[in-house]
């Protein structure tokens, strides 16, 4: 009967760490292929994903009056995040990184810790110091199994997750437009002289980041049912210790290290209590993403699936 | 009007001229030699009419169009091509994806096509992929397509890399020191595939330093020495010029 409820625990934690760790993934595709192109670390990611998930909160609560059905306010809602966030996305590398571009890795650096803060502040002045609760427009059930639970928002996180990132994979890894990229990730110059136009492959490369990132903003104010201004940023650095634990530039290491680094918090935070006889309780979850992240530095600095840095002069 | 010009090219690194207002004029279905010793300024004229480098003075005219400052993707849909003296093929990519790189700026489908997998998109692809092999075969790298690029054999390699500039489907075709590193054998069967390309209507941009090679194959042939041009013309005469005796050879005339 012990081991039955000790089981059904973990599996529950193991659901947790999943639907979180597939958001960690969405987001640290964004980072991993930014650098991947660029070699170029785009600190104002996280704040993408929390425009996305404001920007779905706003078009949410302007459309609810509307009588649309709740999954077409939903959908539509999501797509406008998506459409925003890609702009934005466009937006900052524009501005912020191709004038940089030969610049030394320490400018662009600056520029995208600006934009962060920049991108946070004129959030607060938007949408207000205060958290918004997310629209209740679906029906939530919860599934039961094992003596564990999911509710139809968790599930529906890792299903389309997991959906965005296969079709990410197919689409660089089958397609003139993902050779085009993994080309110009390899050799910019080369890959211009075979007819590449980079500039434009450099600018895809950051919308389809941000498009990502937007999804993930509205899945986890989904799941929590809440956003707020300064979401961006805890998010941010732990999509980004996701992408340097599976390898930093390497698309499958970014999905592998988001589910990993969801499963570890997760798992982790749940037994933290038992194992320090409750005197750490799982509200530091946080110190695992970041204990992860000086491990993997010290450690294996390229990453889980890592091959590449000491190829990049 | 000459399918490629250089009008007057410079190009100053600091200091340093690299090139001194070079002109030349290559005509289309002509094989055009560029020869000179060592840092004579034959790559940065290279880098110069891909759109690598912006020369710093002059014109590059493609059919005549004022092509100076364009980026390298530009050229290369004007339809000029190139390879490199330092093989640069993409490592991480096979034997086939990086021909079927040559062929993106050619394909329409858009990222949307690419996660779809529509029809139109598929079969696309397809002809893409067929493309690339039959070009593989065209250079003669045959049973390796899947293979990582940098797994080739050196000569190989180079003819991968010319696989992959015939992809783009290029009027002119580039070509930096293609038999450097090659051995007898290979070079002769680098010449049998450059006088065919020429035979299927590419013209040749030529810089090699195996003077055997370039004398038998080219209709004319520029040199060029600190940068400069100092002589041009069929290669019998050109080899008897004393200004080229001179460069290659150094110390002055009695």
């Amino acid at each position: 009967m012990l081991v039955r409820a000790h089981l059904s625990i973990f599996l529950q934690q193991v659901l947790n760490g999943l639907v979180l760790g597939s958001v960690y993934g969405l987001v640290a595709l964004g980072y991993t292929m930014v650098y991947g192109i660029l070699g170029l670390i785009n600190f104002a990611h996280g704040e993408v994903v929390m425009v996305g998930a404001l920007c779905a909160l706003s078009a949410m609560t302007a459309l609810q009056g509307s009588g649309l059905p709740g999954f077409a306010v939903v959908l539509l809602a999501l797509l406008l995040a998506v459409l925003a966030c890609m702009a934005l996305g466009l937006a900052i590398e524009r501005i912020a990184y191709r004038p940089l571009r030969r610049a030394p890795r320490l400018a662009p650096l600056i520029t995208a810790i600006g934009i962060s803060i920049l991108l946070q502040n004129l959030a607060m002045i938007l949408w207000g110091r205060q958290y918004h609760s997310f629209p209740p427009l679906l029906p939530v059930h919860t599934l039961h199994f094992g003596g564990a639970s999911i509710s139809t928002v968790q599930l529906a996180i890792i299903l389309v997750s997991g959906a965005l990132m296969a079709g990410l994979l197919l689409l660089v890894h089958l397609s003139s437009l993902g050779r085009a990229m993994r080309a110009t990730a390899e050799n910019p110059q080369v890959a211009g002289l075979m007819g590449v136009n980079v500039d434009r492959i450099i600018a895809v490369t950051f919308a389809i980041g941000s498009g990502l990132a937007a999804v993930a903003g509205v899945l986890v104010s989904a799941n929590y049912s809440v956003a707020h201004y300064y979401m961006g940023f805890l998010l941010g650095l732990k999509a980004f210790t996701a992408a340097v634990l599976g390898g930093i530039g390497n698309l499958a290491g970014a999905m592998v290290g988001g589910v990993l680094l969801g499963l570890i918090e997760s798992i982790g935070a749940g037994y933290l209590g038992d194992l320090t006889d409750g005197f750490l309780g799982s509200n530091y979850q946080d110190v695992f993403a970041f204990l992860v992240l000086i491990i993997v530095l010290v450690l294996r600095p390229r990453g889980l699936l890592g091959e590449r840095v000491a190829e990049r002069a | 009007m000459a399918l490629l010009e250089a009008f007057e090219l410079s190009k100053f690194f600091g200091g340093l001229t690299a090139l001194d207002a070079v002109s030349l004029a290559v005509e289309a279905g002509e094989i055009f030699g560029l020869i000179g010793p060592n840092g004579a300024g034959k790559t940065t004229l290279f880098n110069c009419l891909t759109g690598l480098y912006v020369p710093s003075r002059g014109k590059v005219l493609v059919r005549g169009e004022n092509l100076t400052g364009s980026k390298p993707h530009q050229l290369v849909a004007a339809g000029v091509a190139r390879t490199f003296q330092n093989i640069r093929l993409f490592g991480n990519m096979s034997v086939l994806e990086n021909v079927m790189v040559g062929c993106h700026q050619r394909s329409r489908a858009g990222a949307l096509g690419a996660v779809l997998r529509d029809r139109a998109t598929r079969s696309e692809e397809a002809a893409i992929r067929a493309r690339a092999e039959s070009l593989l075969d065209y250079v003669g790298v045959t049973g390796r397509a899947s293979a990582a690029a940098g797994s080739l054999a050196y000569g190989d390699q180079r003819r991968l890399e010319i696989a992959r500039a015939l992809a783009t489907g290029p009027a002119l075709l580039a070509l930096d020191e293609p038999a450097a590193g090659m051995n007898a054998t290979e070079t002769l069967a680098l010449r049998g595939l450059m006088e065919r390309i020429r035979a299927d209507g590419v013209t040749i941009l030529l810089i090699e330093h195996d003077v055997k090679l370039v004398m038998g194959l080219c209709d004319r042939v520029a040199v060029l020495d600190y940068g400069r041009k100092i002589a041009e013309g069929v290669p019998g005469l050109v080899q008897r010029d004393p200004l080229v005796i001179e460069a290659y050879l150094g110390g002055a005339p009695a």
